[in-house]
């Protein structure tokens, strides 16, 4: 192994003077006194080698001991990492002792100890080839294949199978032989360096599944699909964190993947003290029981936020290639970008705009294109489905991380300082939010098959109606009440309606929070039905009392349970009110 | 300061305003030195050159000075001796007390792993509607105040503080004007609590740069006594614009390319190290964290309140109404985060509807001023909802009214009331069948 000695530090970037071979992203470890921190090779200049420490590199000395490790930074992949919570470099921080984290301290991410229900699906005799399903174990109620390690290249011959029965992860599951051959023992763990892509599946085509979120301003509105990417711009305050979390907690995924990177620590801890007592909407287990943390806290090391991001990535895919449908979310992958300015900084790189790095916008991409839905070589599915948070300086989505994401994602959902500030919850801008799969016609052909009718129509006929009411109300703003004619105004309280009952819901109403697909079907054919008729009013003082009479009791229907007594009393209402 | 045996330097290479470098072996990277008796800091090894920061400036420092490497970071001597007293960036006493004795820590130590932390659940109760009401704050939180320099922030912070109930309050001030740290002074010591408090101080008199010790020098005297005492710890933090131009002049000596406002691109993460060490520890011990952020005519857009706000638990405004005359915590741009662990739990249950309802009805207030001052004719409703935000802001969101959450309940209720009809609140019928008067 090579080894080398540290001569010089700022800071978190330490050079190195190597005494044999090293290569990029190779991880290495600096000795100080007992500690052993972890660091990255950036950059090789003859024989100076840059890393970036993982940890505070306080105390570093000239001269103190480096070892290399002959790999890039990988995760350990195997059953048990759901309910997990990981920090970046996915260490399991509940194994972790002391109430402060200890630097330099790592372990294995998994149980050695603990027996699983091994059920062989492969048999003596089979073909195998990297990502093959060998045989699989039940983890928290769902299947998680044992697979032919996703390094191994080419074919192979299964020689043996484990019977059915209990193994630990390290044991032999299976013995596959190369066509040199050459025996190889299978576990059921195994490695892969996080800036890979893991690619083991057929094909991967345009996604078309809505992926059901239970938020009437996504699904209804901006629908994101099994394997699509969409992102959260918004300035502080606007509730990016609410939605995110609304969306993890609601959507209708088997595995939700939450990379909390460089965000604040209580958000974490919510999530810590309410997944394990949630329960999923779609299978009602516990929601923790699907979900895994990877916690990058903005006090914890600034270089491990870019593996955070990257080591979620990397698990998301290893259960995307069991056919399963996941759902990561990365809050924020701003701060994520500013980890990569400050490196860059230090290494005196020449800085593109803002300080950022040039190839910001190329890293996003490529980032965002690991999610997608595949068919596996075997003709099942799986699917990554992507969202990102997205901080911008100062609310202005025309700097260089907004830019450079709004490249790669295909939804935007646009979170607007002046929604938030009049309460208007989620705070998405209905008319500058998009989803671009509502235009493919793989997917208009999948809502068909899940509502009737021209959904599609109807939900461009709802934001033209926006559009318009959102003109009117310039218009009125400008000219006074009575300035415009009233149907002026019927106008501009046709779109407050949609706004109030559709665009709107209250995340902390333990009813309104979740609005299934159904429920939203129904609700938006309502106010549609609202929204089509003929109105006559003598001035427009009438108007607004009129149509908040309507908004006042259609909230009423959103707050109680679908279809319950009260549900349709207050349905019952509202005919009466359009019937007056 | 120098021991004995202790290798002394006298050849520097290199100084600018705020560096000097010397050939040196066996130094740590953060490790404190003295240059002429002046103390600084390693920022930078390069083979065997070392930098130092000079927290005082450079000034008159000779090519021969003295530099003694001191062999630890900067750290702080904590123990029940802290009570009481007053101390510069650097830990010594400027209230002309004796040295305190006790261990002595490292200050910037780790963070908390996230898994150890519990949920804050604990009210904290100021007797100002805007707070309570509208922005409950919780022990554990972090929570600036983003305020223009005319306004009265430091007078608010401290009646916060003094009303706040806390074990210890641990003033932390960075470029306080000399008035400033003897009003703090003052308010402290009249009301007779001095023993609960610990300030560390940077006054516009000593060196800018001295100033990036405070924070982390408050904050581990207030984790000394959380977490060894299990105290429910408030640190106040004045202000943070200054710490943050400090850093800006430090990474512009170091030739680091500036970001976004010449601030260095590490601010987000500078400023995180600092506002994340809010928490609430299991074993009931706390440190909530109220800072002042002054803004550059109003402007949040700004490096320094923008980081901010992405890393506090929100964000408080202070305001003056022009139609009540009285500063009052501006209800549509504060922002309490963690108000809904204790609004309706720890409060009356009707406490988030009302909150929401009474917002947005001053926000309909807001827009029927924009039409009257625009020369259009006002509806009834508009005409009820200014009437409403008058009351509202004078009675309840006023800084010198001082009642409790549920007394600033039946206020709104009542002025629901007597301007409005319940189908105008947009508030759940059950709720408006208990409290509707």
């Amino acid at each position: 192994m090579t080894t080398g000695k540290v001569k010089g530090i700022i800071s978190n970037l330490v050079t190195v003077e190597a005494d044999g071979p090293v290569a990029q992203n190779e991880i290495c470890y600096i000795s100080i006194g007992e500690e052993k921190l972890m660091a990255e090779v950036l950059k090789v200049n003859g024989d100076s080698v840059f890393v970036q420490v993982f940890e505070s590199t306080r105390g570093m000395k000239v001269g103190n001991d480096v070892e290399f490790s002959g790999h890039m930074l990988e995760v350990t992949l195997g059953p048990g990492m759901l309910s997990r919570n990981y920090d970046g470099l996915q260490n399991d921080l509940d194994k972790m002792e002391g109430v402060f984290l200890k630097r330099g301290t790592y372990n294995f991410p998994l149980d050695r100890e603990k027996l699983w229900n091994f059920k062989p699906i492969a048999k003596e005799g089979d073909a195998v080839e990297a990502a093959s399903w060998l045989g699989e174990v039940e983890e928290n109620h769902q299947p998680h294949k044992i697979m032919v390690p996703f390094v191994m290249q080419g074919v192979f011959t299964v020689k043996s199978i484990a019977k059915a029965g209990q193994y630990r992860i390290e044991d032999t599951i299976a013995v596959i032989v190369d066509k040199e051959g050459k025996e190889h023992e299978i576990t059921m763990i195994q490695k892969w360096p996080v800036k890979k892509a893991i690619n083991v599946h057929r094909e991967k085509p345009r996604p078309f599944r809505l992926l059901e979120t239970g938020i009437r301003i996504i699904d209804t509105a901006n629908p994101i699909v099994e394997g699509g990417t969409g992102f959260i711009p918004g300035p502080f305050g606007t509730g990016k964190t609410v939605l995110q979390h609304s969306i993890s907690k609601q959507a209708d995924a088997d595995i939700v993947i939450m990379a909390a990177c460089g965000e604040r620590a209580n958000e974490v801890v919510e999530i810590f003290v309410e997944y394990p007592k949630l329960d999923d909407p779609h299978t009602g287990r516990k929601l923790m029981e699907r979900t895994i943390i990877i916690a990058n806290t903005s006090n914890m090391p600034v270089a491990a936020r870019e593996a955070s991001v990257y080591t979620a990535m990397t698990i998301a895919e290893y259960y995307r290639a069991m056919g399963l449908k996941i759902l990561l979310m990365a809050d924020s992958t701003s701060r994520w970008a500013q980890a990569l300015r400050e490196m860059s900084n230090r290494m005196e790189e020449l800085p593109g705009q803002d300080a950022f790095p040039m190839d910001l916008s190329a890293i996003i991409g490529a980032f965002y294109s690991r999610a997608g839905f595949v068919y596996l070589k075997n003709g099942k599915t799986g699917s990554i489905t992507f969202i990102g948070t997205v901080s911008p300086a100062g609310g202005n989505l025309k700097e260089p991380v907004t830019e450079g994401t709004k490249k790669a994602a295909r939804c935007f959902y646009a979170l607007e300082q002046s929604r938030a500030d009049r309460k208007r919850y989620p705070a998405v801008n209905p008319i500058d939010s998009y989803s671009k799969y509502i235009e493919y016609p793989e997917f208009e052909e999948y809502i068909k098959t899940k509502i009737e009718g021209d959904w599609i129509g109807k939900v461009n006929k709802m934001k033209t109606m926006l559009q318009r009411g959102k003109e009117v109300q310039e218009q009125i703003d400008i000219l006074g009440d009575d300035g415009v004619p009233t149907a002026y105004h019927v106008t501009f309280w046709k779109s407050e309606v949609i706004d109030y009952v559709i665009l709107q819901q209250d995340a902390f109403d333990p009813i309104d929070c979740v609005c299934p697909l159904e429920r939203q079907e129904y609700m938006f054919d309502i106010v549609m039905d609202i929204c089509d008729r003929e109105y006559e009013f003598s001035d427009f003082n009438e108007v607004s009392d009129y149509f908040k009479k309507l908004i006042n009791v259609c909230k009423q229907m959103n707050y109680s349970e679908f279809k319950s007594e009260k549900f349709e009393e207050y349905r019952k209402q509202v005919e009466v009110i359009l019937n007056r | 300061m120098a021991k004995a045996f202790q290798k002394i330097y006298t050849e520097i290479t290199a100084i600018t305003k705020a560096t000097c470098s010397l050939k040196a072996a066996d130094v740590g990277i953060e490790e404190l030195a003295t240059v002429n008796g002046k103390l600084s800091q390693v920022v930078r090894i390069i083979g065997d050159e070392v930098t130092l920061q000079v927290f005082e400036g450079t000034e008159g420092i000779p090519t021969n000075a003295e530099v003694v490497f001191l062999g630890k970071a900067p750290s702080l001597k904590v123990s029940d001796q802290l009570c009481g007293r007053f101390f510069n960036a650097l830990g010594f006493p400027i209230d002309g007390g004796p040295e305190v004795e006790g261990r002595e820590v490292e200050i910037g130590g780790p963070s908390v792993n996230p898994v150890r932390r519990k949920q804050p659940s604990e009210l904290i109760a100021t007797g100002i509607a805007g707070i309570d009401l509208n922005n409950t704050l919780v022990s554990g939180q972090k929570i600036p105040f983003f305020a223009d320099p005319d306004q009265p922030y430091n007078q608010v912070m401290a009646n916060v503080a003094l009303r706040a109930k806390a074990d210890k309050i641990i003033l932390g001030g960075m470029g306080l004007t000399n008035d400033d740290y003897l009003y703090f002074k003052n308010v402290f010591s009249n009301a007779g609590v001095m023993e609960h408090i610990v300030s560390f101080v940077n006054t516009t008199e000593n060196p800018p740069v001295e100033r990036l010790l405070i924070p982390d020098m408050a904050l581990t005297a207030a984790e000394y006594f959380a977490v060894e005492k299990n105290e429910k710890v408030l640190v106040l933090l004045t202000d943070m614009t200054s710490y943050a131009d400090a850093l800006a002049i430090v990474s512009n000596r170091m030739d680091q390319i500036p970001s976004k406002d010449s601030m260095p691109g590490s601010l987000y993460s500078d400023l995180a190290k600092i506002y994340e060490k809010a928490v609430q520890f299991p074993e009931g011990g706390s440190i909530t964290i109220i800072a002042v952020t002054t803004l550059s005519g109003g402007d949040i857009t700004h490096a320094i309140p923008d980081n901010t706000g992405y890393i506090t638990e929100g964000q408080l405004f202070l305001r003056r109404d022009s139609d009540v005359g009285k500063v009052i915590v501006d209800p549509f741009r504060s922002l309490s985060r963690l108000k809904q662990l204790v609004q309706g739990k720890k409060t009356r249950e009707d406490h988030p509807q009302v909150m929401n309802a009474a917002v947005r009805l001053y926000a309909d207030a807001a827009n029927a001023k924009t039409k009257l001052e625009n020369g259009f004719d006002l509806t009834d409703y508009d005409q009820r909802t200014l009437d409403f935000a008058k009351e509202y802001s004078n009675d309840i969101l006023a800084i010198d009214v001082n009642i409790d959450t549920t007394e600033m309940l039946d206020r709104t209720w009542s002025l629901f009331g007597k301007y409005f009809k319940p189908d105008e609140v947009n508030i759940k019928n059950a709720l408006v069948e208990k409290y509707w008067r």
